[in-house]
């Protein structure tokens, strides 16, 4: 029996989400300079659009073009052998080479930590990068891992029966960012 | 997008999968395709599997593909061959299943000569059990390798010709390729001397045509088979000069094919036998790149089957 899940409130609109991440942008540059060694990585699925419109902030204010990565964790997940079926798994890409640059991981939303723990581990099968930040649109709590990001679009206080659920107009149509509530079950 | 996901214990043949099923593994084999290009060729996601590869007949080839994707995906990985195994002791078969069940692998991987080998052997053991080749039966994993190849260079199957020339009827990598191909939409052609034709291939879904000629023509994929000199007990053609002249596949015959035709074999090649070498590493070919694919869709097929088996018992 899956547990319904219902609408609690609208956390962001589009025009909100658009600012927070311009000022996402200026703060990755303002902790990591002008840009020149930074590479953006999107976390599959909705990492991917925040690290892409992150590098077209970063391009408006500093003229800098942003190379943007996307990694797939699924392979380095620590819950395979408990969920079944295997989840699909898709392509991890890197534009340039790794080494010496300045890495942030983009995610949608930072809840456990676990997921970003397995992208620090593919990361590093990669390369060596000279540092890894975290970049996340919302943090959510409930950590189970000792991670935190170093740039942080807001911050929500959760339930644990609560889903942050982050649409893009690129994978969803809409921007827009959406608390559920899971009840029953 | 669909996101259908893998239901099943074992991979015994392409017979029993349908068209999503097959889609679901070469979309999962291109993902895996990266690993292989990395630095560190090696990812965690099997670790503290165990898969023992069965060998009752001699592999180099599948065996050691098979080994670098166990390898790849961090599985422990056992091997057992006909020489050293208890079956030349005198163990039955049952015994070996039930002897290696008693060491709790999550997979098993099996080529034995005799067809259903694997599909007895997945009913007797709870883990997942992979068809590496039985007999002149199905050889699923190198039949998905080969359609990962066309994909890549056609992007499709449906309306694509396909040729399958030489040994059909000793031949499970036809049979594989023939069910799979035709699932998919492509049009297939077997050829080869009236001696090593099955009687009713078209029941696989191929046309069936006895010259070379005839099966070149026009075709987006020419897929040669090897000869296979040791399966026969009588010779099915008089000399290996004269299978050449009639079957052989040369530059010249091979003008032909469509212009971007690609040239397959599933290895070990003979070379001058029914493959002229210019041809064989001519521009044409992508005989390499099938070997490399092999890695990818093996990989696929045993993240797919460890995600399932052990639900099964």
């Amino acid at each position: 029996m899956s547990p319904e899940v219902h609408l609690k409130r609208t956390i962001l609109e589009s025009k909100q989400i658009s600012r927070i991440i311009r000022r996402m942008a200026v703060e990755i540059l303002e902790r990591e300079g002008s840009g020149k060694d930074l590479m953006l990585v999107g976390i599959r699925t909705r990492g991917v659009p925040l690290a892409e419109a992150l590098a077209a902030e970063i391009l408006k204010i500093e003229e800098v073009e942003v190379p943007v990565g996307v990694l797939d964790i699924t392979l380095y997940r620590d819950d395979l052998s408990t969920i079944a079926p295997q989840p699909v798994v898709k392509e991890t890409h890197f534009p340039t080479t790794l080494s010496d640059r300045c890495l942030v991981l983009c995610d949608d939303v930072l809840y456990t930590g676990r997921t970003i723990r397995a992208a620090m581990d593919a990361v590093i099968d990669f390369g060596r990068p000279r540092v890894i930040r975290l970049a996340v649109l919302i943090d959510r709590g409930h950590r189970e891992l000792p991670i935190h990001a170093d740039i942080v679009g807001k911050t929500l206080q959760t339930q644990a029966n609560e889903v942050v659920d982050v649409h893009f107009t690129e994978t969803d149509g809409e921007s827009k960012v959406l608390l559920l509530e899971k009840s029953g079950g | 997008m669909t996101e259908l996901s893998w239901t099943r214990k074992d991979l015994l043949g392409i017979a029993d999968l349908s068209a999503a099923e097959i889609q679901l593994l070469l979309d999962t084999a291109e993902s895996f395709r990266e690993v292989s290009l990395r630095p560190i060729k090696k990812v965690p996601t099997l670790r503290g599997r165990t898969v023992v590869n069965l060998f009752f007949e001699p592999s180099t080839r599948t065996r050691s593909s098979f080994e670098i994707a166990e390898k790849r995906l961090s599985a422990d990985s056992l091997n057992f061959s006909s020489a050293t195994s208890g079956l030349v002791k005198g163990e039955s078969l049952v015994d070996t299943a039930l002897n290696l069940q008693a060491m709790s692998p999550d997979l098993i991987v099996i080529r034995h000569g005799h067809p259903g080998v694997p599909h007895m052997l997945a009913k007797r053991v709870a883990a997942g059990v992979i068809n590496a080749g039985d007999g002149a039966h199905e050889h699923p994993t190198q039949a998905l390798l080969d359609a990962f190849t066309i994909r890549q260079h056609k992007g499709g199957f449906e309306g694509l010709k396909v040729s399958i020339v030489g040994d059909i009827e000793h031949s499970r990598v036809v049979r594989s390729n023939v069910l799979l191909l035709h699932k998919l939409g492509a049009e297939v052609t077997v050829a080869g001397p009236r001696t090593m034709m099955p009687v009713g291939v078209e029941a696989l879904g191929a046309r069936a045509v006895y010259s070379l000629r005839e099966a070149l023509e026009g075709a987006d994929v020419v897929m040669m088979l090897r000869v296979q000199l040791e399966r026969q007990s009588q010779a099915a053609f008089p000399s290996a000069r004269e299978y050449f002249e009639l079957f052989g596949l040369t530059q010249a015959r091979l003008k032909a094919a469509k212009r971007d035709v690609i040239l397959m074999h599933p290895g070990p090649m003979n070379r001058g036998i029914e493959i002229a070498s210019d041809v064989a590493d001519g521009r044409y070919s992508v005989i390499l790149e099938q070997v490399a694919n092999g890695v990818a869709v093996r990989m696929a097929v045993l993240y797919l089957l460890s995600g399932v088996h052990r639900e099964a018992e």
